[in-house]
């Protein structure tokens, strides 16, 4: 169908008149979604929400930049990086709804707290809050898009055929993440005094949230051949970010770990205080006009 | 009679709209059976939300053209590529303004490299051909797209970046 005027296609006709709009068809139609033998599903559904959550708060964190960045290019990159890891979580989300027969929207707008299950290093305000800058979001970048990138590329030969195909099609886009955030890293570690002392600052600030990312769960634990370890994955993610350190002449924080409470954290739903404010802004249009669509 | 395949295949990208979604490669398979008609294609990047829209345009085009049953299904594996958009396509690009993207081939095994600094990728300004192009960033105005400039001819160009 075509139109005289690009607003003349706003006005309804058919449901999914605008690409942006709500009248999504299911993330997953037509993929094969049959459950591996064998598999626990709820523990399925709780990993297929941590990955996911991870990607939606951290899609939601990149998408507050927008039009604040620095530079015009980089309100595009960050983003077009946060549209990567919606569509990451919505397919994640799907399969997770699946079993808990709830769908994609009713687990991103509808869930407290407490029943996330994204790392803590997702949703720290690392700027443009007053909890970081620019220099710090590119250290939380480099460190998740390695992290995640590893996580994926293991993934990819997982059992569950939605996991290994999310994983196979999201591993391209965390390259170009990766790349992206090693990149600043570097022109930001390797440039003016201010822009140096700013690239370790970031560091700093996110360093105790790193052991987070290793820390087996016992839901991957529950789902051997399904979930990855991230345990295995420490070795690969540390040569990684070594290489880009040392490049951008930074200095690899101390480890320290940030508190938990009994033990527990992001995969436990247990957050930081940040959080709440987050899932506020996030779900607020959802939850005062229910069924809202544009 | 023109066949479901064929009709299919002419419906253009919503946002790359001198491409058809075949020309694009995201057409993977139309199949037909007593009026019935299945369609499968799938996204260009995880959160292409353009997705919806070809669906739409493929349901909607097919219709009109008498198929009374239309099924539109979303493939995830194997991941698009960009060697999967057409020779054909490659030229539209590049008569559009928009550079198209180099041959990719399959992913070596093994850990994806990481690449401190832009690849240097000889890329030809469609304005004019100069190989003395430069990328200004890596994300465009839509998720498949990279900006880059012609320093023979000054132009800013877009470049489908290759995955």
């Amino acid at each position: 169908m075509s139109f005289d005027n690009a607003y003349e296609s706003l006005l309804g006709h058919e449901d999914a008149h605008w690409a942006f709009g709500t009248g999504f068809s299911e993330a997953l139609s037509g993929v094969n979604r049959e459950f591996p033998t064998g598999v626990d599903r709820d523990a399925l559904a709780a990993y297929c929400l941590m990955v996911g959550d991870d990607a939606l708060i951290l899609s939601q964190r990149l998408s507050e930049w927008c039009s604040r960045a620095p530079e015009l290019e980089e309100d595009i990159a960050l983003a077009n990086i946060a549209l990567d890891l919606l569509g990451q979580a919505r397919m994640l989300l799907t399969r997770a709804g699946e079993v808990l027969g709830r769908d994609e929207d009713a687990l991103a707008y509808l869930r407290d707290e407490r029943e996330f299950r994204n790392v803590h290093l997702a949703e720290i305000d690392c700027g443009p809050g007053p909890g970081g800058d620019f220099a710090t979001t590119i250290a939380r970048l480099l460190v998740f898009s390695s992290w995640r990138l590893a996580l994926f590329s293991c993934l990819r030969g997982s059992a569950d055929p939605v996991l290994a195909a999310v994983a196979e099609k999201g591993l391209k886009e965390l390259a170009y993440h990766r790349d992206h955030a090693a990149q600043w890293t570097v022109r930001l570690g390797d440039g003016t005094d201010e822009s140096h002392r700013r690239m370790q600052a970031g560091l700093e600030r996110v360093w105790p949230f790193v052991d987070e990312l290793f820390a087996r769960h016992r839901v991957e634990a529950a789902l051997t051949g399904v979930a990855v370890d991230p345990a295995s994955l420490r070795s690969e993610v540390d040569g990684v970010l070594d290489a880009v350190l040392s490049a951008a002449g930074l200095t690899r924080p101390a480890d320290r770990r940030a508190a938990r409470v009994a033990g527990m954290a992001g995969r436990d739903g247990v957050h930081t205080e940040a959080m709440g404010f987050l899932l506020a802004e996030m779900q607020h249009l959802h939850r005062s006009l229910p069924g809202a669509v544009w | 009679m023109t066949t479901a395949l064929e009709i299919a295949s002419a419906v253009r990208d919503p946002e790359l709209p001198v491409l058809t979604l075949a020309d694009l490669g995201v057409l993977r398979e139309v199949s037909e059976e007593d009026g019935r008609v299945v369609v499968t294609i799938t996204p260009t990047y995880s959160g292409c939300p353009a997705i919806d829209e070809m669906g739409a345009d493929l349901r909607r085009t097919l219709i009109s053209a008498g198929f009374s049953e239309v099924e539109v299904r979303l493939s995830l594996s194997p991941a698009w590529t960009t060697d999967w958009i057409s020779r054909e396509g490659r030229s539209k690009l590049a008569a559009a303004g928009i550079a198209p993207p180099a041959r990719v081939g399959p992913s070596a095994a093994g850990p994806v490299p990481l690449n401190l600094v832009p690849p240097s990728r000889q890329v030809a300004c469609p304005q004019c051909g100069s190989l003395n192009t430069s990328e200004i960033s890596r994300f465009g105005s839509t998720a498949c797209k990279a900006l880059r400039r012609c320093h023979a001819c000054s132009e800013p160009f877009e470049h489908v970046k290759e995955i």
